[in-house]
């Protein structure tokens, strides 16, 4: 019986229909093209707050949250930000869920020295009503904006440096959290890279702890980011962890949700073009249609506006490395997909999201992000595609930013990769500067910006994947400048594409195409 | 090292020129005296408007000429309330961060503005700043007579004063910051490497956008 997740095409194969921002295309792909399929959602929960409960009574490693808690300690509960899931998730959030039950457990236990905060690391603050979806009404009103707000990583006061690790990693967090009796960690994990001790080491830090891992050499070092075994970025998070848990006494609650990612009126785009019905089929062309009409607000407003009806699958609480372990248990459940061989190409549709542009647009630097961060990093064993193999993706390439969240990035893509794309080079002769300009470090303060060394992480992102691809060729770049800067090809059409990719080869080359989202994972052996 | 020069009036501080300027006109030590002086002011008001309209430094000029007759001692003496009074409590909430990041950088932090340069020192020594570039009252037989020294701090001469200021200073103004609030600034904002706009008004945020320069909020 044929795997319903890993489909080869042959003559009579239906078009794919793919992302191309906030596009859909229909590519003909050549007969052989091994296409990939998501996971069907995994069941959710049927009873989540009893769940939140069960996990928090009966913890992994750890004394039940309510024997930690004691009258007149000092308690600090960090919760992930927006950035998680992708799309935000249908209220009530599962953390506003987890949160009701812990806020509810402190006051029977007489705890009323707490605050809450968004650990939002160098990530853009989230705006009061992005917080308010995530903690729900009840929880805001009552606590923002004095005992729930964002972290500052910039707010030199409030940051403590707590320990360094034997590698020379200055573990350094929110002075508040290093402070408290308790950190309790609210995570929502969507892909295995998530959660663990990234959750309080990377989200409550600054930059002086984020330069320890989030450079160059240490990307390089990761195959992939969503295994953390082989992810040097892991370890050294990892490393960090552990001596900062020598000093604070954390207790850790993950989440994990489903990767049901579109209601059931789009739920044709999780499946198999050649498996949809005749509704479904014009229920997708009507979409594309509609789609390729639209003013590009119009569209964004389409997908960024409708949450998505994630179910909750499961809830872990207790020691953050027991607790880890079976988040990526679960997140593996529903993502991996078995793959056997590498291929030539790469073909992957770039969708309009990621976890740094929530409510606004992909500008180029995500595009990039994307492309060789998180999409040629969605395997574990080895890559999709074979050393010095080529990467096509679909996207426009618009030279578009958001002005407020993306400051620091429209200078650094428009400035810096004119001068080089050389992470090390960037990382060494740039980095430091850009990333203490007083102007960007205050948008990040007080308003809404990412902070100014975000741009440089995100180019490192890509990296690993930037080392390994021969080259990327992007189909539908509506200009030619931006694919140059990311260092990219063009090509008219998927056709060209692929004729391009052959340059090189003495043979047709084999051609694995992802269909993406909803996520998944490939598990590539040799 | 590169240099930080801020606009002050609007960008560090809530209050504008006029604001001082009342202070000083109604505190005279004699009430009549006060009262003559605000009378001329406001009759100059809607001449003033105009100028404000058209340009900056017509307005400082006109602004300034209510300063006529006020004794230099009198200017002083009340230096340090008028900054108590008027300047210190109008600060952004964000203002001094923002220039504490600044000189933690190592910047020469520079007040450029078209106050009046006995307000501006205050400033800038409750803030930490190294100097100054401000408008200054003209003084014979030890009274002010209204007029300002050359050049006027404002608009296009902002500009020119900093690249003056630059090259005596050995900073690269291509590695210069500065900060305005204010549409009347763009020639300051568009000499240095990394113009921001602080709390801009409508036609300064306008251009902000269309030339992606960092608005800053220090409110």
């Amino acid at each position: 019986m044929s795997n319903p997740l890993v489909v080869t095409l042959d003559r009579k194969s239906a078009p794919r229909t793919i992302f191309a921002g906030d596009k859909l295309v229909e590519v003909d792909m050549p007969a052989g093209t091994r296409v990939l399929y998501p996971r069907p959602p995994l069941s959710p929960l049927k009873d989540v707050d009893a769940a939140i409960r069960y996990a928090i009574n009966h913890p992994h490693g750890s004394e039940p949250l309510h024997a930690l808690l004691r009258p007149g300690m000092k308690v600090f509960i960090a919760i992930d930000d927006i950035s998680l899931p992708l799309p935000p998730m249908r209220r009530p959030d599962v953390r506003e869920r987890v949160l009701t039950v812990v806020l509810q457990t402190l006051a029977d236990h007489g705890v009323e020295d707490y605050e809450m905060c968004i650990a939002t690391s160098v990530h853009r603050r989230m705006t009061a009503d992005e917080v308010r979806w995530i903690v729900g009404d009840r929880i805001f009103d009552a606590h923002w904006p004095d005992r729930l707000y964002n972290h500052d990583a910039e707010d030199a006061a409030n940051m403590q440096e707590v320990c360094t690790t034997d590698h020379g990693e200055v573990v350094e967090i929110n002075k508040r959290a290093a402070q408290s009796d308790l950190i309790i960690y609210v995570n929502l994990n969507l892909v295995p890279m998530d959660g663990g001790h990234k959750s309080v080491t990377v989200g409550l830090c600054g930059y002086k702890s984020l330069r320890a891992h989030h450079e160059p050499r240490t990307m390089r070092d990761c195959h992939s980011y969503m295994d953390p075994k082989s992810s040097a970025l892991a370890t050294s998070v990892e490393r960090m962890g552990r001596a900062l848990q020598k000093h604070v006494k954390v207790f850790t609650i993950e989440t994990t949700v489903n990767n049901n990612m579109f209601d059931k009126s789009l739920g044709f785009l999780h499946k198999n073009e050649d498996d949809l019905t005749g509704g479904e089929r014009a229920a997708l062309k009507a979409l594309t249609f509609t789609l390729s009409k639209l003013p590009q607000p119009a569209r964004q407003a389409i997908f960024q506006k409708v949450p998505s009806p994630y179910g909750v699958t499961g809830v872990f609480a207790g020691a953050t490395e027991a607790v880890h372990e079976l988040t990526l248990q679960r997140c593996n459940e529903q993502y991996v997909v078995p793959v056997k061989g590498q291929a030539d190409v790469l073909v992957a549709g770039i969708p309009y999201i990621s976890p740094y542009n929530v409510n606004s647009f992909l500008n180029p630097l995500l595009v990039s992000v994307m492309a060789q961060g998180y999409l040629f990093n969605l395997y574990r064993g080895q890559p999709l595609v074979k050393k010095g193999g080529t990467m096509i993706i679909t996207h426009p390439c618009s030279d578009i930013f958001d002005k407020e969240h993306h400051a620091p990035y429209i200078e650094f893509v428009h400035n810096l990769l004119p001068e080089t794309r050389d992470a090390m080079e960037l990382h060494k002769r740039y980095e430091a500067k850009f990333a203490s300009n007083p102007a960007y470090i205050q948008m990040y303060r007080t308003g809404h910006a990412y902070h100014p060394a975000h741009p440089f992480f995100m180019w490192y992102w890509g990296e690993a994947g930037r080392q390994w691809l021969g080259r990327v060729i992007v189909v539908g770049a509506d200009n030619e400048y931006i694919p140059k800067l990311l260092g990219y090809e063009t090509a008219r059409s998927m056709p060209e594409a692929l004729e391009m990719a052959k340059d090189g080869l003495s043979h047709d080359p084999s051609i694995t195409m992802t269909h993406i989202p909803p996520i998944l994972m490939a598990d590539c052996t040799g | 090292m590169p240099a930080s020069y801020f606009d002050v009036d609007g960008t560090l501080v809530r209050t504008n020129l006029v604001h001082p300027t009342v202070y000083y006109l109604a505190n005279q030590a004699n009430p009549l005296r006060s009262l003559k002086l605000l009378g001329r002011a406001l009759a100059r008001a809607p001449e003033m408007l105009v100028a404000e309209m058209r340009d900056r430094r017509t307005f400082n000029e006109l602004l300034f000429s209510s300063y006529e007759g006020i004794s230099q001692d009198r200017l002083l003496v009340l230096a340090d309330d008028a900054f108590e009074s008027v300047m210190k409590k109008a600060l952004h909430p964000h203002a001094r961060d923002l220039v504490k990041r600044c000189l933690d950088e190592g910047h020469e932090v520079v007040l450029v503005s078209g106050a009046l340069d006995f307000l501006m020192t205050r400033l800038a020594d409750h803030l930490g700043a190294h100097h100054v570039i401000a408008n200054r009252l003209e003084i014979k037989d030890g009274h002010a007579t209204g007029r300002l020294l050359r050049p006027v701090v404002a608009g296009p001469e902002k500009a020119r004063l900093i690249r003056e200021h630059a090259k005596a200073r050995g900073h690269d103004l291509n590695e210069c910051f500065a900060y305005s609030d204010s549409y009347s600034d763009v020639p300051m904002l568009s000499v240095v490497g990394h113009p921001a706009c602080v709390n801009p008004d409508t036609k300064l945020r306008q251009l902000a956008k269309a030339y992606s320069w960092p608005v800053v909020s220090l409110s």
